[in-house]
C-alpha cells in the first residue's frame, strides 16, 4: 500500500442539517484528518422565511407573531425589541405605563431563565449524557407553564406589544412563580453533580473549544461568551434598558474560556436571574395599566426614523436596526442575532483542530440559533 | 481528576427513589390555562361581521364568509378560521370591535380529515364552544381607537345669543387623528342610502389628501357639505367601532373635508362619459333629490333647468333647517358648482298641472321631487287659533329673512329634527321653549346630539304630554291643555305607545304654539290622468327600480317617494333617477 497524502487522507462531512446533535436546523460541511476537524464551514438555509423582508410588508403591530419566531428557545427578546425599537420612533416609548416596564423586564428574565435551563442541558446532551438535559427541560417547562398562565401560550409567547403588553399578571401568579424558583432552585444541586461534578463532562469540556480574548472586538463577540473568559460586559448593566437599572444586578464572569467555562457561566446566569426574578417581583406595582392607550393599530404610521436598539438574550447582545419611512410599515429591519457571529464567524475559526466529537458540544457552548443567522 | 467526579453523577440514581421531576398527567390531556390562546370561539348573535380580525391576521388564515343575509349594521358574514395558516397570535381577539370573538382553552383536536380544520366558529358547532375559559378581549387593552376627537363647539350660552354655526369643524390635524380610528369595515357604506364611498373618503383623509376625499365625496353626494353638517348619519349608527366606544365622527369628517375647497368645480372635474348631450331634462323641485339629479346628469352632458317655488334653492335644506346648522354660504357653494356644471335655475316659480304636462313632451325626462309641503294638522280643539303655527311656516319665514315674532313663551308640539329646529330658533329668538312630546325622549326620532345641543340652550323637554286642546286667554295669550301619558306595550317587538291618563288636565300659557308632528304630500296640483297613475292611496308617488313613475319618463324621489324622509334618502333616490335616465339613454343610443 503507497503512503496516502495529506490530500488524500482528508475525508468531507456533512454534519447536519439532519443530525440530533447539531444546534437547531443547520449544518456544518466539515474537513477530517482522522478524527480532527481540519476546516469547517456553516450552512444555513433550512428554516429561511425572511423575516425581516415579511416585515417590511405587514403593519407593525402584524410583526409580532414573526418576530418571535427568530429564536423558538427565547423568542421574547424579539418581541421587546420590536416593541421598544417601535416606540423609540413613534413617540410612544413616553407613554409605556410604569407597571408594563416591570412585567416586561419579568419577562425578559423568565425568558433568559427558560432558555439558559434548555441550553445547560444540551451542553450535556451534546455528548451524550442524557439524565441532565431530561431534568433541566421539566424544570424549563415549570418556567413554560408561568408564560403559558401570563401569555396563553407556552412557546410562541407574542405578549410585549406596542405601548406596554398584552395582560396584567394573573391573580397569584407571583406566589406561583416563586414556587417554581423554589422548585428550580431545589433540584440543581442535583443537576451540579451530573453535570459539573461529573468525570465525563469535565473531562471533555475543560480546555476544549477555548476561545480567545483577542477575538472578542474583533468579531463582536457578546454574552456568555465573553463573559466566561473573565470580561464583566452584559448589555443589561452596561446599557440598562426597562427596570434593570433599578435591579442590584452585577455581570457574572468566570474563567477559562472553555466549553466548561461556558456552561458554568450559564450555571451562573441561571441563579442569577432566578435572584432577578425575586427582585422584580418584590419591586413591581401591582396597580396601575399595563398598556397605554393605542392608537387605531391597522392604520398607524409613524414618522421616519432609524434607531438601533439592544437587550441582552441568554446567547448574547440581540439587536435590532430599524429604518421607518412614515408610513404605516417597516421600511427596513436588520436583526442583529448574537448567533451570527458566534455559529458563522466564530464557529468557522474554532473548528479547524476541533475533534468531530466535540463539534456538538463545542456548538451548544456558543449557543447557536440558527433562524437569527438566516433571518 | 479526582475521584469525586468518578461517584457524584451516581447520585442521580437517587432519583430511582425519590418523587419523579415529571408531573404525571391522567384522565386525557391538561386544561390549558385560563387564557390560554385555543380554538376559536364567536358569539354570532354579537358578531356584526365587520371582518376587522380578517383585516389584523398577518396569515390570511381568516376569511369573510356569508351565513346570512346581510342587514344594516351586519354583513351577514362570519369569520371561517383556517386552521393551516392560524399561528394562535389573537390579534383578531384583541381586535375584535364587537367583542364576539374569543379563544377557548382547548387546545387538542385530531381528525383524519384535513378539511375540518377551517371552521366558522359559532356556526360550526364545536365541544368547546360554551368555553368559559381562553383568551378574550379585555377592557384596558384596545387595538383600536375608542375616543373620538371631541368637536368643538359654541359655549350654549353664547349659541342663543347669536346665529353664527354651531359646530365649529375639525382642524387639519383633529380630522387626520379622526379619521385614522377608521378600520375599513365598510357597514356604513350599506347602511348609508346613498351608499357613499365613506371608508374610501376617510382613508384619503387620513393619508392627507383631501382633494381625493373630495373626489370620492362627489362620487354619489353632490350636496356633501350639507351632508357634512346636518345628515342624520345612519353611518355613524352602524360603525363598528362605535360597538364598544364612540363611532368615528363621518358627518365631521366629510364637513371637513368639503370646507377645505372653496372652489369644489376646481377640485373636482369629473371624468365621466357625456351620453348626455343634446338631450334635456327638466327638474321641479330643488331639494336634495332634484339638486343631486341636476348635478349628475348635467356633468353627463344633459341639458338640466330646475325649477324652484322659493327664490332659493336648497329644499328643506334651505328654507327648513336652521342657519346656524347649515349657513346660507355653505349651501350657495353647492348651488355654484351646479351652475358651473351648466345647471339652469328658474326661481319663484310654482310649476302647475299643465306646465308638468308640457315639459313631459318637451323633455327626455321630468324629475319630480317637491316634498312634503302639507303640515299635519294638530287634531285638538283650538289647532285654527291665530298663534297655533306649523314649525315649517315658521322655519321657512325665518330662512326667507322675514321678521318672525314668537312672543316671550313658546310650547313646540312634537319630537322631530324640525321640533327641535323649531325651539332652538325660538331660544334665539328670544323666547323661552317648552318642548311637549308624547313619547319618551329615547323615542324622539330627532338626532340625540341635536336633543342634548337643544336642552344645554334652555330648552325644556315635556314628555308623555298629549295636547288635548288650545284656548285662547282673555290676555291674548294661548293656554296649551295637554295630559300625561303612560307607556303601553301593546304588542311585542313594537315600540310602547302613549296612552292618555284620563282626568289629569296640565295647563302652559304661552304666545304661540308651533306645531311639528310632520308633513304630508300636497299633490293637489297633479292633472288627475297623472296623479291617478302615480299616487298610492296614501297620496305619496311610487316609482320603480329605475326612479321612474307609471308615467313614461317622469321619475320622482325624495320624501314624496320614500319613508324615511331625510336628506340623503333623497340624494339616493336622487342617484336612482339619475341611472334610471343614464341607462334609457344609453339604451337609446345603441
Amino acid at each position: 500500500m503507497t503512503e496516502q497524502t495529506a490530500l488524500e487522507r482528508r475525508v468531507q462531512l456533512w454534519f447536519g442539517p439532519q443530525h440530533p446533535g447539531i444546534t437547531g436546523n443547520m449544518a456544518v460541511q466539515a474537513w477530517l484528518e482522522g478524527d480532527t476537524l481540519t476546516s469547517g464551514v456553516t450552512h444555513v438555509g433550512y428554516l429561511h422565511r425572511g423575516f425581516e423582508k415579511l416585515m417590511e410588508r405587514r403593519k407593525f403591530i402584524q410583526s409580532f407573531p414573526i418576530v418571535c419566531r427568530i429564536c423558538v428557545p427565547e423568542p421574547d427578546t424579539n418581541e421587546w425589541l420590536l416593541a421598544a425599537s417601535i416606540e423609540e420612533l413613534s413617540g410612544l416609548d413616553k407613554e409605556v405605563p410604569e407597571k408594563a416596564r416591570w412585567i416586561r423586564t419579568l419577562f425578559l428574565e423568565m425568558s433568559r431563565l427558560s432558555s439558559m435551563l434548555m441550553v445547560l442541558g444540551g451542553h450535556v446532551g451534546a455528548m451524550g449524557l442524557g439524565t441532565a438535559p431530561n431534568w433541566l427541560i421539566t424544570l424549563r417547562d415549570y418556567i413554560l407553564d408561568r408564560f403559558e398562565e401570563l401569555t396563553g401560550a407556552r412557546v410562541y409567547h407574542m405578549y410585549v406589544t406596542y405601548g406596554g403588553v398584552r395582560r396584567d399578571l394573573p391573580e397569584g401568579f407571583a406566589e406561583r412563580l416563586e414556587a417554581n424558583l423554589q422548585e428550580i432552585e431545589s433540584k440543581l444541586p442535583l443537576v451540579d453533580n451530573v453535570i459539573f461534578d461529573s468525570a465525563v463532562f469535565r473531562k471533555r469540556a475543560i480546555g476544549v473549544g477555548v476561545v480567545p480574548e483577542e477575538w472578542v472586538d474583533e468579531l463582536g463577540l457578546t454574552g456568555p461568551i465573553v463573559r466566561a473568559m473573565g470580561i464583566a460586559r452584559d448589555t443589561r448593566t452596561d446599557y440598562p434598558y426597562e427596570k434593570y437599572g433599578e435591579l442590584d444586578i452585577e455581570p457574572m464572569t468566570t474563567t477559562g474560556s472553555d466549553i466548561f467555562a461556558r456552561a458554568w457561566m450559564r450555571r451562573l446566569e441561571i441563579a442569577q436571574s432566578i435572584d432577578l426574578i425575586r427582585q422584580i417581583l418584590a419591586k413591581m406595582p401591582t396597580e396601575g395599566p399595563y398598556s397605554a392607550k393605542l392608537p387605531n393599530m391597522l392604520t398607524w404610521t409613524i414618522p421616519a426614523g432609524e434607531t438601533y436598539v439592544r437587550a441582552e438574550a441568554s446567547r448574547g447582545e440581540m439587536g435590532y436596526y430599524v429604518v421607518t419611512d412614515g408610513s404605516d410599515k417597516i421600511r427596513r429591519v436588520h436583526v442583529r442575532g448574537p448567533s451570527y457571529v458566534h455559529g458563522v464567524t466564530l464557529l468557522e475559526r474554532l473548528m479547524p483542530g476541533t475533534n468531530i466529537a466535540d463539534l456538538s458540544a463545542l456548538m451548544v457552548s456558543l449557543q447557536v440559533c440558527p433562524p437569527e443567522i438566516e433571518r | 481528576m479526582s475521584l469525586k467526579y468518578t461517584i457524584a453523577p451516581f447520585s442521580a440514581w437517587l432519583q430511582a427513589v425519590s418523587k419523579p421531576f415529571t408531573v404525571p398527567v391522567t384522565g386525557g390531556p391538561r386544561p390549558g390555562a385560563p387564557r390560554y390562546r385555543g380554538w376559536h370561539i364567536n358569539d354570532v348573535e354579537k358578531c356584526i361581521g365587520c371582518g376587522t380580525c380578517s383585516a389584523i391576521c398577518q396569515n390570511e388564515a381568516i376569511d369573510m364568509v356569508p351565513v346570512d343575509d346581510p342587514v344594516v349594521g351586519d354583513s351577514g358574514l362570519r369569520p371561517k378560521i383556517d386552521y393551516g395558516r392560524c399561528c394562535w397570535c389573537a390579534l383578531c381577539v384583541d381586535v375584535c370591535p364587537s367583542g364576539s370573538l374569543g379563544m377557548s382553552n382547548e387546545y387538542v383536536w385530531a381528525d383524519t380529515d384535513a378539511d375540518v380544520f377551517r371552521y366558522i366558529p359559532g356556526v360550526d358547532e364545536k365541544p368547546w364552544d360554551d368555553s368559559e375559559l381562553g383568551w378574550r378581549r379585555e377592557e384596558g387593552f384596545e387595538l383600536v381607537d375608542h375616543d373620538r376627537v371631541p368637536m368643538g363647539m359654541l359655549d350654549p350660552d353664547e349659541r342663543t345669543q347669536t346665529w353664527a354655526e354651531v359646530v365649529i369643524g375639525y382642524t387639519e390635524e383633529q380630522a387626520r387623528v379622526e379619521a385614522s380610528r377608521c378600520v375599513d369595515c365598510g357597514l356604513c357604506v350599506a347602511a348609508c342610502p346613498a351608499h357613499m364611498h365613506i371608508p374610501d373618503y376617510i382613508g384619503a383623509i387620513r393619508d392627507g389628501d383631501d382633494a381625493r376625499a373630495v373626489q370620492i365625496i362627489y362620487d354619489n353626494n353632490a350636496m356633501p357639505e350639507m351632508c357634512g353638517k346636518v345628515c342624520t348619519r345612519r353611518c355613524e349608527s352602524v360603525c363598528s367601532i362605535g360597538v364598544q366606544g364612540d363611532p368615528l365622527a363621518i358627518r365631521w369628517l366629510k364637513r371637513y373635508a368639503t370646507e377645505r375647497f372653496d372652489n369644489l368645480a376646481e377640485v373636482l372635474q369629473p371624468q365621466v362619459e357625456r351620453v348626455g348631450e343634446g338631450r334635456t331634462v327638466a327638474v321641479i323641485g330643488g331639494g336634495p333629490s332634484g339638486l343631486t339629479v341636476a348635478y349628475y346628469l348635467a356633468i353627463r352632458g344633459f341639458e338640466v333647468t330646475v325649477h324652484e317655488a322659493l327664490p332659493q334653492v336648497g329644499g328643506a335644506t334651505f328654507f327648513g333647517i336652521p342657519r346656524y346648522r347649515f349657513p346660507m354660504s355653505s349651501l350657495e357653494k353647492q348651488v355654484d358648482l351646479l351652475k358651473s356644471a351648466g345647471v339652469k335655475f328658474v326661481l319663484n316659480h310654482r310649476v302647475d298641472g299643465d306646465e308638468l304636462t308640457r315639459m313631459l313632451a318637451e323633455n327626455d325626462a321630468v324629475f319630480m321631487g317637491v316634498g312634503l309641503m302639507k303640515p299635519m294638522a294638530l287634531r285638538a280643539p283650538g289647532e285654527d287659533l291665530p298663534g297655533v303655527i306649523p314649525a315649517l311656516d315658521m322655519l321657512r319665514e325665518q330662512n326667507l329673512g322675514h321678521e318672525v315674532d314668537v312672543g316671550e313663551k313658546v310650547v313646540v308640539v312634537g319630537g322631530g329634527n324640525v321640533a327641535i329646529d323649531a325651539s332652538r330658533i325660538s331660544r334665539r329668538l328670544g323666547a323661552e321653549v317648552t318642548i311637549a312630546y308624547r313619547r319618551r325622549v329615547v323615542d324622539m326620532p330627532a338626532d340625540d346630539e341635536e336633543i342634548e345641543d337643544a336642552e344645554a340652550e334652555g330648552v325644556e323637554i315635556v314628555t308623555q304630554a298629549i295636547p288635548l286642546r288650545v284656548e285662547a286667554t282673555e290676555d291674548g295669550k294661548l293656554d296649551f291643555v295637554w295630559g300625561p301619558a303612560e307607556m303601553v306595550q301593546e304588542e311585542e317587538g313594537k315600540r310602547p305607545r302613549p296612552k292618555l291618563i284620563e282626568g289629569v288636565e296640565n295647563h302652559l300659557v304661552v304666545d304661540r304654539v308651533i306645531v311639528a308632528i310632520g308633513q304630508g304630500p300636497d299633490l293637489d296640483w297633479l292633472p288627475t290622468e297623472i296623479s291617478e297613475k302615480i299616487c298610492n292611496k296614501w297620496g305619496y308617488i311610487e316609482v320603480d327600480e329605475t326612479g321612474m313613475t307609471a308615467v313614461e319618463g317622469l321619475y320622482a324621489g325624495g320624501d314624496l317617494v320614500n319613508d324615511t324622509a331625510d336628506a340623503i334618502s333623497a340624494i339616493a333616490d336622487g342617484l336612482r333617477a339619475v341611472n334610471g335616465i343614464v341607462d334609457k339613454t344609453r339604451a337609446q343610443h345603441v
